[in-house]
């Protein structure tokens, strides 16, 4: 991103004939720019330095008191108390295990669901672009939307799930839901996955488009079966994507709390709690303002980690690739 | 999304049409698995409550239109999106204007720590609201911004700009330097440049990240939740959250209050579908 000669040279308003960067005109053109790039950058920076940034000072902060959030800045310092009150806190830990059972769902379940159906859609399949189109919507929609259309369906007397069971005879299967603690986390993955596949198979699809035909087709007329096809060439050729939507499914479940807070509040006796709604709850609703923030750090931290290990261990070769993939497009 | 042909095509035959047929039932499948609950949705809002029990997958018998009209007859719909539409348009003009500056100046001019601040904002990326609502909170209630649609405008439009600022400063940087060079050469200034020349030029960019903001802010929830007490502030998903509380009994009025509540999201979709799942797609795997 260098400018170019004839820029350099160039004072801002004279119109001159192009000559190489002399001193003076270099150092007027240089003070433009400063000015300009101060004014520019100036309203992102306040914006992003004070909405962004200082709250998670601020959480670090006030994570270190007992603090109820009201009359003036917190005074009872009481060092790491709340992260060791945490880390010991049932809730707490068992927000960590239902982040990580919802991840290993997803990564079994939603994320091999949606490539199969991005790779079926690449077929040639009358109104593939239809269901494209149609599978993505959900993701549009909000979460509280989503949230409460299905806690509407799996209401347990008016609501569709139960009646589809008796539909195929399989009453007995018919349960509530959202109120029984060891189905709830599964109802919530399901709801997960009617919103979200449909945005992990576009990045799919978009990968799959990327792909030159002739590969496929080398690999077809050297004797690849589809399955070697898929398994040899297809799949490590989506790796990037792949690893990349990994990466979203994670972070995203991480901070899960919209359709959580919709569908359950994180019950029955916090069997769907996530950490974002165990601090929404200790923060708003009881006042315990510090312990939220040791747990807004927690999140951050656990996210921060997570997002330098991956890009560092996992996704490196694919950073260098899609720098230089940039530059062949251009 | 263009359509692309993609997939040898084997020569025919009835393997072929077999296998076409099988692949076609599994898409009809998993089309049923997304649109039967908004169906369910869309057909229990004209049924009532005992409809819904008794009669859960056939058409309602007889229909009955008072679950929708009397929501569309009320200020307690038209409000919320009267509030949700003013939020989002602000937060994207406000995220977009400032983002588009930030990206000109990350784009074309080469200076001392750019990359770094550059990367300051990428990192917000990973930072969403659901970890700094609670501190964010407490600023917002010293700026005295609670109850304040600026409460909501504000952060949301700081929280989009790492990713407007990436996508924007990728499309900048694409515009030839030559166009920058000539319009330098006729005098005009890097405000100028930015303002007649870069700006216009990069319409299908900022279309792109306006319908984004334009959709995140729509669909954000925590923020207006903590931000308005007021239930004449609260927008669209706070409304349709609070309604479902306060109706939880009456599934056949929640159910039509959900199903008007997806038109505006699904009518955006239909309208700039492009700019979505392009901007979608795109500002998520550049982070």
């Amino acid at each position: 991103m260098t400018r170019s000669a004839v820029d350099e040279a160039k004072p801002a308003r004279a119109r001159e004939v192009p000559e190489p960067p002399a001193d003076s005109t270099g150092r007027r053109r240089f003070r433009t720019d400063l000015v300009t790039i101060v004014l520019f950058l100036l309203p992102a920076l306040v914006l992003f330095g004070l909405l962004v940034l200082a709250p998670i000072l601020l959480a670090s902060y006030t994570s270190l008191f007992k603090w109820n959030g009201l009359g003036g800045p917190p005074e009872d310092f009481i060092g790491l108390d709340n992260f060791t009150r945490l880390f010991s806190d049932k809730v707490f830990l068992g927000d960590l295990q239902h982040a990580a059972i919802l991840i290993a769902l997803t990564v079994v379940f939603q994320l091999p669901f949606a490539l199969a159906i991005a790779l079926l859609l690449c077929q040639r399949i009358r109104g593939r672009m239809a269901f494209r189109l149609l599978f993505f919507a959900p993701y549009v929609l909000s979460e509280v939307i989503a949230g409460v259309l299905f806690a509407m369906v799996f209401s347990p007397n008016r609501g569709l799930a139960n009646h589809l069971f008796g539909l195929v005879g399989l009453e007995d299967l018919a349960t509530n839901w959202l109120a029984d603690p060891a189905v709830v986390l599964y109802s919530l993955f399901f709801v997960i996955t009617w919103k979200y596949f449909g945005f992990h198979m576009i990045l799919y699809v978009a990968a799959r488009q990327a792909i030159p035909d002739e590969i496929i087709e080398a690999a077809t007329i050297d004797g690849a079966s589809p399955w070697e096809t898929f398994r040899y060439v297809t799949l490590p050729l989506l790796g990037p994507t792949i690893r990349i939507s990994i990466f979203l499914a994670v972070i995203g479940t991480i901070q899960l709390f919209d359709l959580v807070w919709v569908l359950t509040r994180g019950g029955p006796i916090h069997a769907s709690e996530t950490m974002a709604v165990t601090m929404f709850d200790f923060g708003f609703v009881r006042s315990q303002v510090g312990y939220g923030s040791a747990i807004s750090v927690v999140m951050f931290m656990i996210s921060f980690v997570f997002a330098l290990f991956y890009q560092r261990f996992v996704m490196r070769r694919d950073i260098e690739g899609a720098v230089t993939g940039m530059r062949d497009r251009r | 999304m263009k359509a692309l042909p993609s997939g040898p095509v084997r020569p025919g035959g009835t393997r072929a049409v077999a296998r076409n047929t099988v692949l076609y039932l599994i898409v009809l499948v998993v089309g049923l698995f997304v649109v039967v609950p908004i169906g369910y949705g869309v057909l229990g809002g004209f049924k009532n409550n005992g409809q819904l029990s008794n009669n859960p997958f056939g058409l309602p018998d007889p229909w009955i239109f008072s679950n929708y009209t009397d929501i569309l007859g009320s200020v307690t719909f038209w409000r919320p999106l009267w509030n949700s539409t003013v939020i989002a348009l602000a937060t994207t003009l406000l995220c977009v204007g400032v983002a588009a500056m930030a990206g000109f100046i990350f784009a074309r001019f080469a200076f001392r720590g750019r990359e770094l601040l550059f990367m300051l904002f990428t990192v917000g990326l990973m930072f969403p609201f659901a970890v700094a609502i609670l501190p964010l909170f407490v600023l917002l209630r010293e700026f005295g911004l609670l109850n304040n649609p600026l409460g909501v405008v504000l952060p949301q439009a700081a929280f989009g700009l790492p990713v407007t600022i990436i996508i924007l400063r990728s499309f900048f940087r694409a515009i030839p330097s030559e166009i920058e060079e000539a319009a330098t050469m006729d005098g005009c200034t890097p405000f100028g440049f930015f303002w007649r020349i870069l700006l216009p030029m990069a319409r299908p960019a900022l279309a792109t990240v306006s319908v984004l903001a334009i959709v995140t802010s729509w669909n954000n929830f925590m923020l207006p939740l903590v931000v308005f007490n007021d239930p004449t502030q609260w927008t669209i998903p706070v409304a349709v959250s609070q309604f479902n509380s306060q109706y939880s009994q009456d599934t056949a009025k929640v159910l039509a209050y959900v199903v008007l509540a997806m038109v505006p999201a699904l009518a955006l979709y239909a309208v700039a579908e492009r700019q979505l799942v392009g901007g979608l797609a795109s500002g998520a795997t550049k982070g």
